[in-house]
């Protein structure tokens, strides 16, 4: 196995306030890690050092075998942003040109050829919402949408999928769907790092968990992790608890 | 408006290519139309040239203004025409003084395209408090224009209504022929960044993880803003043109798929365009003004159109 992603002794601080300490963890290829914690934990801005959307005040993280920030690495990377529900509500963009967004990066300009083409519908038909394509984004339920973010990813081809909490908003039935398909992806051999509030999905899908309260208190397996008092020793020392310890 | 016509906005290059364009074959076009039609007055050279000034118009506010109102920076266009207004103030105030000749044109794009900047640097660095640097920088420049226009003997002050609303008679063969050569640098420009435009604009850290560089596309955006107000500004006036940024587009929000929603803006600004300038000869009113209220009128019509066929 190789690893996706380094990180070293990584610690970041908003203003005098640290926010993430001394992180170190590694993601192979093939893994899907669950990152948990009580609100205010760090589990966004780790997820966003660690695929390079933000530099850490100390320590390194490196993606692909480059610094995470690096322009190059981001073709390989998908992100499905928090607030999915509410991005770009009001804009004519349709399913498609959304999906068609993620072969950009490798042709910002150009007709789209037929490899381009069929990774579009290829990752429309992964998803299952090659039926919804002409419709317009902000048409789209919570699931549907969270869908056609994962088609994006497909559609540039990343290694790496990146989901912050990606089921907030989103109904049950289709959050169990939701699910399901991360982990056929997962078997299909993509990497996912995914912060969910939810303890019970990410020691059900997950083959490795980080439990985060600015500090890392595990990293490994789920199994393990649910006969640890790490979960305990990290909420408790939080103000928020979040009512979801199964 | 008449008493303008002395200080009419200067060109800011002249070409050889673009005399032709603006009188053989857009003249000779609209002479053979007003032959077909009998509408005289589109044989009129100053109404062509009016013409070929409101189609500009109509194709630079939507090609920039869609990436604009999906990001919520509607007011960014406002906030450039008055610092474009404060180029031309610092212009004509250095004009008066030196005794040399500045075109107030080139003095203007240079003033919004430095303000473009300003604002993108500002809200990078408040984040999410785009509403104040917005208006400081609003604000801000309208008090440096006000001064400099009043620091001078009143002498400066002659003419500057036509660059606050706008005017049809100072629609002169040259700056036809300016705003022509802005409205292709602005197209190509936008047609070459298209893409990671679209994507910064859906879905800005989506495009960030993504490798695009954002900063790099939002400094573009933020100075295409500021060409589009300085060409079309000579028609619409500072205080009007940022309508032509917005409007439209809101027009044409319903339309589904982006590029089928900036044709359609596309559509509904060259009806605005070309029905204000006509009713604006007809009627002798502000073109800038008429052109906003036949826009806000297709705005509406638009939209009842889009809630009555839902229900």
């Amino acid at each position: 196995m190789t690893g996706v992603l380094e990180a070293t002794e990584v610690s970041f601080t908003y203003g005098d306030r640290p926010v993430v300490e001394d992180v170190s963890l590694t993601v192979e290829a093939g893994e899907f890690l669950g990152l948990v914690g009580p609100n205010g934990s760090g589990k966004t801005t780790l997820l966003e050092l660690l695929i390079g959307l933000r530099r850490p005040d100390a320590g390194s993280v490196r993606l692909f075998g480059e610094p995470a920030h690096a322009r190059s690495t981001g073709r390989r990377v998908g992100y499905v942003p928090q607030n999915v529900s509410d991005a770009a509500d009001g804009m004519p963009v349709t399913v498609r040109e959304a999906v068609r967004m993620g072969r950009y990066p490798r042709r910002p300009f150009g007709r789209f050829d037929d490899e381009d083409r069929g990774a579009v519908d290829a990752a429309l038909r992964r998803v299952g919402i090659d039926d919804l394509a002409e419709r317009r984004v902000g048409r789209l339920s919570g699931g549907q949408r969270q869908r056609a973010f994962i088609a994006r990813a497909l559609a540039a081809e990343a290694d790496l999928l990146a989901l912050d909490e990606p089921t907030v908003g989103v109904d049950a039935e289709s959050r169990e769907a939701f699910y399901d398909l991360l982990g056929e992806l997962n078997e299909d051999g993509m990497t996912i790092v995914l912060i969910e509030h939810d303890i019970g999905v990410v020691t059900t899908h997950a083959s490795e968990i980080a439990c985060l309260n600015r500090e890392l208190y595990f990293h490994g397996d789920p199994a393990v992790f649910v006969e640890t008092d790490a979960l305990a020793a990290a909420y408790g020392g939080s103000q928020s608890i979040v009512h979801h310890q199964h | 408006m008449a008493g303008t016509l002395s200080s009419t906005p200067r060109p800011l290059q002249s070409d050889g290519a673009i005399p032709f364009v603006v009188d053989e074959l857009w003249g000779g076009l609209l002479d053979a139309l007003a032959g077909v039609t009998g509408i005289e007055l589109l044989g009129f050279p100053f109404m062509q040239r009016a013409y070929l000034a409101a189609v500009c118009v109509a194709v630079l506010g939507p090609l920039v203004g869609s990436f604009l109102v999906h990001r919520e920076m509607a007011m960014i266009g406002d906030t450039l025409a008055h610092s474009a207004f404060a180029g031309v103030a610092a212009g004509l105030f250095v004009n008066s003084l030196f005794a040399v000749a500045v075109p107030p044109l080139l003095a203007a794009l240079v003033v919004a395209a430095v303000a473009a900047l300003l604002v993108q640097a500002l809200i990078d660095a408040a984040g999410a408090y785009r509403d104040t640097s917005l208006a400081i920088v609003l604000t801000g420049s309208f008090a440096v224009g006000s001064v400099l226009l009043t620091a001078t003997d009143g002498g400066i002050a002659v003419g500057i209504d036509a660059y606050l609303f706008g005017s049809l008679a100072t629609v002169s063969r040259a700056n036809v022929a300016t705003l022509l050569a802005m409205s292709a640098v602005v197209a190509a420009t936008v047609g070459a960044a298209y893409r990671p435009l679209l994507y910064v604009t859906f879905d800005e850290v989506g495009a960030r993880a993504a490798g695009i560089p954002v900063g790099r596309y939002n400094r573009l955006l933020a100075v295409l803003t500021a060409v589009v107000v300085v060409g079309a500004m000579q028609i619409m006036g500072v205080i009007l043109v940022a309508a032509m940024l917005v409007v439209p587009t809101a027009t044409a929000a319903a339309i589904r798929g982006f590029k089928r929603s900036i044709a359609v803006a596309v559509a509904a600004g060259l009806f605005a365009t070309t029905a204000g300038v006509t009713l604006s000869y007809l009627y002798d009113v502000a073109a800038g003004g008429t052109i906003v209220l036949v826009a806000i009128g297709g705005y509406a019509a638009s939209t009842l159109a889009v809630r009555i066929g839902r229900n």
